[in-house]
């Protein structure tokens, strides 16, 4: 398949993360150009493909723009089908993985943004709100190596990224992703032995400075 | 058409449930839609079947609950494809997903700060769902409907939401037809639609319902 991939980047955003697993899984080659949101505008290329909503990642496929992470790692499984299904075959269990990786979107950044931006009580709060979605999370996952099953899957995949966040969690928090979650941990550990995952996700020393900043 | 049995978990004024209803329609699959009393308490049902969110609306096929109106939408075009709601390519697939998103994300909202405004209603707040509406008919080109030639999925997560521009109108003192002509003729072809125009409120009675709200809310 001659074609041009390019992915609009930015290191340390978890959205990001989630797009070069799925095309790490699917095997396709892409180029990746970075977005460096920090220094201050966006490049004029980002604005001209991506006008309505202005945020990365954006995927470019021959030239057409696609963007928003849940929306792109859906094109992906769709155009590069021959392997690695990232969603399931039945509909019902497709509808479940979206509501899922719906939840996820809902809820898991704004709870962990509010482990660092709060103090006291409310970040007493926060904690225990935090906890409770990741408890959700690994009700979900029961006793299954993935999300996906057997196999890595699109729930993993939109979830994985928040790993590399963990450490930066308890450092700013004071709390231990293993004592409450130990089975999510060790879902997250698995995946990372994937080399999709382990080539795509970030250092989470690296995080941890960027939050700190 | 029968693949089972097809319940919805309902309120009649939620835009959410309209999309879902609106699309079982146009598939022309027979439902059972059981009314919600979300202010006298949720069923037990409800709350068995979206324990995450307990919410309408719910679809139960043949007993399995699905929550979250885009992705039941999704669903039911999968199970029922005919007529398609989403097109045959993943490029005007995910493209569909991104406006279906971006109404998602933006309409409702933008309509609740107009009618939740205490005593005038803020330009800024007008302005943003004004401004919200234009980007839309970008979207919508000279196409007829955002599906195209045909009526599909951006239109039916689209549709129910205007059927509270008309208390929103009110409230407002402004009328979309002015303001965005383009965005309004799409709503008159849409209504024109036996699916919708069987399940979109009177306009009339969503105001009625909007005023309620904001007296319960302690907005008059």
């Amino acid at each position: 398949m001659g074609e041009e991939v390019i992915l609009l980047d930015f290191w340390p955003s978890m959205f990001r993360m989630r797009v070069r697993i799925a095309l790490a899984e699917k095997g396709v080659k892409y180029e990746y150009r970075d977005e460096d949101l920090l220094k201050g505008g966006k490049s004029r290329y980002l604005l001209q493909v991506n006008p309505a909503h202005k945020k990365i990642p954006v995927l470019i496929h021959n030239g057409k723009p696609i963007s928003k992470s849940s929306i792109i790692v859906q094109y992906i499984n769709e155009v590069w089908n021959d392997k690695a299904p990232l969603l399931p075959s039945n509909p019902y269990e497709r509808a479940q993985a979206r509501v899922w990786t719906d939840y996820i979107d809902k809820k898991v950044y704004d709870a962990g943004r509010k482990l660092w931006t709060t103090t006291g009580e409310e970040q007493e709060a926060a904690k225990k709100d935090f906890f409770e979605i990741f408890k959700t999370l690994e009700g979900q996952l029961g006793g299954e190596p993935y999300f996906g099953e057997e196999n890595l899957g699109y729930v993993d995949v939109y979830l994985i990224p928040y790993y590399c966040w963990f450490h930066a969690y308890e450092t700013m928090a004071n709390i231990s992703m293993e004592g409450e979650c130990p089975k999510l941990v060790a879902w997250a550990k698995r995946c990372a032995q994937k080399k999709s995952v382990s080539e795509s996700l970030v250092d989470e020393k690296k995080i941890s400075g960027f939050v700190l900043k | 058409m029968s693949k089972g049995e097809v319940v919805v978990l309902d309120f009649w004024v939620s835009p959410f449930c309209m999309r879902v209803k609106i699309a079982l329609e146009e598939k022309g699959v027979e439902y059972e839609g059981r009314e919600e009393d979300l202010f006298g308490g949720k069923s037990e049902l409800l709350l068995k079947s979206n324990p995450i969110y307990q919410k309408v609306p719910v679809l139960l096929h043949n007993g399995k609950p699905l929550c979250e109106s885009t992705t039941i939408v999704s669903y039911i075009d999968e199970v029922w494809p005919s007529p398609p709601l989403l097109p045959p390519c993943a490029y005007g697939r995910a493209q569909a997903r991104f406006w279906a998103d971006f109404i998602d994300k933006k309409v409702f909202d933008a309509v609740g700060k107009i009618w939740r405004s205490k005593g005038k209603v803020a330009e800024s707040a007008k302005e943003e769902f004004l401004e919200i509406l234009k980007q839309l008919e970008g979207a919508l080109g000279e196409k007829d409907y955002f599906g195209g030639d045909s009526f599909g999925f951006v239109d039916v997560i689209a549709i129910p939401l205007t059927s509270w521009f008309h208390a929103v109108e009110k409230f407002g003192g402004f009328k979309v037809e002015d303001e965005c002509p383009k965005f309004s003729a799409w709503m008159k072809k849409c209504m024109q639609k036996e699916s919708v125009a069987k399940i979109i409120p009177d306009p009339e009675k969503v105001y009625e319902f909007v005023i309620m709200m904001r007296k319960m809310q302690g907005i008059e």
